[in-house]
């Protein structure tokens, strides 16, 4: 769906990313200045770099060898950017239409699909000056889906929320991932963002990416931990729902690498979820314990034992022949234990956040 | 304080020539004000200069420009008169023509201003989303504009109105064509016994540029209120 590698200079920054995605989310994650937001810019065509090819569904849009550069308006991508940018002399109806005006005649109008699907019913008639933050950006999602694009680029559209408008149009984006099939390319630096909704990660660093793959293979490297900074160690797995247990408020669900049970889980039974175990919430130990709270008990095997930070060490356990978990233990226990990679052990896991609700196509 | 039959052929004529001096310059003020607030070309600081020209110049030196260029005789003026029969020299559309030039700068200046607070980024969210340069101008960019658009153009207008010097040099003084308000004040205060007609003239001239100024405060208010976003109920 998306090809892009490029090569660009902006002063004594430099730019070269190359990657791939075959649709559902790619998140272009990173710290702030490394080229996350120049990035979707080439790819709408407001920024143009110094070399390179960019095609979208197939159709080259840029091209420095060919001399190819389709103008903004020609490449049909939908962008949503950080502050919304409404135009402020439109009322919401007129802000959402405004597509419409360069689009052939006839084209498919999923004007009243998108109005009830991000809840904009009530705001057709206000002005942007007098929305919200989170509403704002509700118009602008829709604003960018009503071009008919064939790419939607969202750059850090939660960046300017508070955390409650952050989670109320984070649902929406869910809603529209899992709706409407179209390829999204999400610009961001918060983790909870790209564990909730990532296809694909591209980490990204002083203009390059580092590691482009899924959110398991990218956000669980320990060797990027450096470049991903904010996140907490640990590992994210795709699992299913198998049982809810009502009386104790308890569920249980299958992963590749076996069965957990997790608490107060909002997800019904046969749902795809992804949950999250941070490293820190995974103990090791030899023998399988018994008479213990944990309710998750897994046999694993060290695969590695990580460089040790100060008195802990991270250590990397493969549940079942296909799950990697980390455990943060101390070092001094490390030790005592003797642990060594291909030592068969028990994984103790404390806790387990759900991240994602639905298909994780 | 009554009106004579002849102060009201004054006022109309002098709001005629106003008008029409916008209307005819304010396309061209707008093109100029886009080019001088978006683009870069060689020759851009000249080219800023000769439009400010009429505001620094004496208006005589302007009027006796337009009258050597557009005069029966005058190499403009000739190709008018012999290709369409046109003649602007003497006339009140000479009039309009000179209050268009002297408010000219000032219609520019206002203009440009307001293009140049128009956030570039919304062009850039127009653009993503289908609109060629053209239709970001007009969606955008201009209705942003509006409220520069509307001072630059009363600015010109109340001008207009005042417009002396260049007038009676190129088009000279005549009764019932030419003869705008501070002509006519003038030309009252040269004659013995005109100063009843002169006051009462002078009193409209300032009627006229009180209403002027705030018809326009009351119009930028409105565009601005609309460009800010805001919802009418909100309004207090």
């Amino acid at each position: 769906m998306l090809n892009l590698d490029i090569e660009h200079r902006l002063g004594g920054f430099r730019l070269k990313t190359a990657f791939a995605s075959a649709g559902g989310v790619t998140v272009l994650f990173g710290r702030s200045g490394s080229g996350k937001t120049s990035i979707v810019n080439a790819i709408a065509g407001l920024l143009r770099p110094d070399l390179g090819r960019i095609a979208i569904g197939g159709e080259v849009v840029f091209d420095s060898a060919r001399a190819i550069d389709v103008p903004t308006p020609r490449r049909r991508v939908g962008y949503v950017f950080q502050e919304g940018r409404l135009f402020p002399h439109l009322d919401v109806r007129q802000n959402l239409r405004y597509a419409r005006l360069f689009l052939p005649a006839g084209s498919d109008d999923r004007f009243d699909h998108i109005v009830e699907l991000l809840g904009l019913r009530d705001l057709l008639r206000r002005r942007p000056g007098n929305l919200s933050g989170g509403e704002k950006q509700r118009v602008a999602i829709g604003r960018a889906l009503l071009s008919n694009p064939r790419i939607l680029l969202l750059d850090e559209p939660l960046a300017s929320l508070d955390a409650h408008r952050r989670a109320e149009v984070l649902r929406y984006l869910e809603l529209l991932r899992d709706e409407l099939r179209i390829p999204i390319v999400y610009v961001s630096h918060a983790v909870e963002e790209v564990v909730r909704l990532a296809d694909t990660v591209v980490l990204m660093a002083a203009g390059a990416a580092l590691a482009v793959g899924s959110v398991e293979q990218v956000m669980g490297r320990p060797d990027l931990r450096a470049a991903a900074g904010t996140f907490e160690g640990g590992a994210v797995i795709e699992a299913r729902v198998a049982a809810q247990d009502m009386e104790y408020d308890l569920a249980t669900v299958t992963f590749a690498g076996g069965t957990l049970t997790v608490t107060d889980l909002d997800a019904l039974v046969g749902e795809p979820v992804r949950v999250r175990i941070r490293a820190r919430d995974v103990s090791v130990a030899l023998t399988r314990p018994d008479r213990i709270s944990v309710q998750n008990v897994l046999p694993a095997t060290i695969t590695q034992i990580g460089a040790p930070r100060g008195g802990v060490i991270d250590v990397t356990l493969d549940v079942g022949g296909a799950t990697l978990l980390r455990a943060r233990i101390t070092r001094r226990a490390a030790e005592q234990l003797r642990l060594a990679p291909g030592l068969a052990v028990f994984a103790l896991i404390k806790a387990v956040s759900l991240d994602r609700h639905g298909a994780a196509s | 304080m009554a009106l004579t039959a002849e102060d009201w052929e004054i006022l109309l004529l002098s709001l005629k020539v106003a008008a029409w001096s916008v209307v005819l310059s304010l396309p061209f003020a707008v093109a100029v004000a886009y080019l001088l607030a978006r683009r870069d070309f060689p020759g851009k600081t000249l080219f800023d200069a000769v439009v400010h020209l009429p505001l620094v110049l004496p208006p005589v030196v302007v009027g006796f420009f337009l009258l050597l260029a557009l005069g029966r005789n005058g190499p403009v003026g000739s190709l008018l008169h012999d290709w369409f029969g046109v003649v602007i020299a003497f006339r009140w559309t000479g009039a309009a023509l000179a209050a268009g030039i002297m408010g000219f700068p000032l219609m520019v200046r206002a203009i440009r201003l307001s293009f140049e607070s128009v956030d570039r980024k919304l062009e850039a969210a127009a653009s993503t989303l289908g609109a060629g340069r053209l239709a970001v101008f007009a969606t955008i960019t201009l209705p942003l504009a509006l409220p520069g658009v509307i001072t630059g153009a009363l600015l010109s207008f109340a001008r207009g109105l005042g417009e002396f010097g260049a007038t009676i040099t190129f088009v000279s003084n005549i009764p019932g064509e030419t003869r705008t308000l501070p002509l006519a004040i003038y030309t009252y205060t040269q004659t013995p016994a005109g100063d009843a007609a002169a006051i009462r003239l002078s009193l409209i001239a300032v009627l006229l540029s009180l209403a002027a100024l705030f018809v326009s405060e009351w119009l930028v208010r409105r565009a601005t209120r609309r460009m800010l976003g805001q919802d009418a109920e909100s309004r207090h």
